[in-house]
């Protein structure tokens, strides 16, 4: 009987407390209801920045799994935020264009405000990024004692990359390396899952680009336990036109060093 | 070269190297801002001794062991130069975030609790269909 119910968090509080008068239950191996789902504790953050094509898109495609979805409209100025509030994610708006740093440090400050979030999953909002790899993101923080899991495109063949991306991420990596003395093999991946422990203790203060290589020199200043796990970005031409050019690695350099 | 310019020379970094220091170190706050008020005066008051008196600067030049007065300003101008540059970034940092923190907390203000909205509803309360 338990298993053909569906699971929200009021239904699992009422569940909970009729096994608990019951004293047990009947049939444990199929009473996964009993167990919450971390999914319906996890929060997946998107920074959004004129994304209004393909953003409405994203999100249903996210809701499928994720129920608390947080956009934070960086300033658009487009209808961005509209599609996403209507597609059913909360969105918190910058009045300012202040940078994807900034606009990820907003949403977990919002989603911590959420007493029973436990998992935290940064999400891209042009496509780039698979469902399914933030699902197993989730899946390896529940099972496991890790504050943070980052997403890597060189850990399996998936992801196609060009040469000359690929020359700027090795380089990053060793830099990183050099700087924060923790060995990734992606530097720069936006998909990421953080624990509340994790969401709680990083600070970004890097607004924009450079944001990536302070979340690992957190990483590293709070000793949290990190692994790497294999995810796919997918590059179709609308996200390769608003992607970052390897030009910017430049900026984000300028950036590490003086601010 | 000969051995004597080099160790005069060695002196006159170092002594530079503390003016550069005493202009961007004092750092913020009210002994800072009346430090660096005063190292402008006093430069200042360099400066107009420089002028109305050009052999004054020659001949701490030659004492110090550099070519000419005008070469002795140059050198002072430009760590003054840089020390303003490194003050003024340094405000620039500041205020950017500070700018930041204004946003989030607006950002956040007006966004109101994760809690209290549905996530099938529309914020004010309209079901999404």
């Amino acid at each position: 009987m338990y298993n053909s119910l569906v699971v929200d968090g009021t239904s699992e509080t009422i569940l909970r407390s009729f096994a608990r008068g019951l004293g047990s239950c009947c049939c444990p191996e199929r009473c996964d209801v009993l167990v919450p789902n971390p999914l319906e504790r996890t929060w997946l953050v998107i920074p959004l920045f004129n994304e209004a094509t393909v953003i409405s898109d994203v999100i249903a495609d996210a809701r499928r799994v994720f129920s608390h979805i947080v956009c934070v409209d960086d300033g658009s100025d487009d209808d961005s935020a509209r599609l996403a509030e209507n597609a059913g994610a909360h969105v918190v708006r910058h009045p300012i264009n202040l940078g994807q740093g900034a606009s990820l440090q907003t949403g977990l400050r919002y989603a911590l405000q959420d007493p029973r979030a436990q998992f935290f999953v940064t999400f891209d909002s042009d496509g780039q990024h698979l469902v399914s790899d933030a699902v197993a993101m989730v899946e390896v923080l529940n099972d496991s004692d890790n504050d943070i899991v980052v997403g890597s495109r060189f850990l399996d063949s998936r992801t196609k990359l060009g040469f000359v991306k690929v020359v700027v991420l090795k380089c990053a990596r060793v830099f990183e390396r050099m700087v924060t003395g923790i060995r990734l093999t992606d530097a720069h991946n936006g998909l990421r899952a953080l624990s509340r422990h994790a969401a709680e203790s990083i600070r970004i203060t890097q607004n924009r680009m450079a944001h990536a290589s302070e979340i690992v020199s957190e990483i590293r200043r709070l000793k949290l336990k990190y692994v790497e796990q294999p995810v796919e970005i997918v590059y179709s031409d609308y996200s390769r036109s608003k992607g970052q050019s390897v030009w910017n690695s430049v900026n984000i350099l300028n950036d590490l060093l003086f601010k | 070269m000969d051995a004597n310019q080099i160790v005069i020379k060695s002196i006159l970094i170092t002594v530079f190297a503390v003016l550069a220091l005493v202009v961007i170190v004092p750092g913020r706050g009210a002994r800072g801002l009346a430090i660096r008020r005063l190292a402008g005066v006093v430069f200042l008051g360099v400066g107009v001794l420089a002028i109305a008196f050009p052999h004054l600067t020659n001949g701490l030049a030659v004492f110090l062991g550099i070519g000419r007065g005008t070469d002795l300003l140059l050198y002072g101008l430009i760590i003054i130069f840089l020390g303003y540059v490194v003050a003024a970034a340094a405000h620039t940092r500041r205020t950017d975030r500070q700018i930041t923190d204004l946003t989030r907390a607006l950002a956040l203000a007006q966004a109101g609790s994760p809690t209290e909205l549905s996530a099938t509803d529309h914020p004010d309360g309209r079901p999404i269909n």
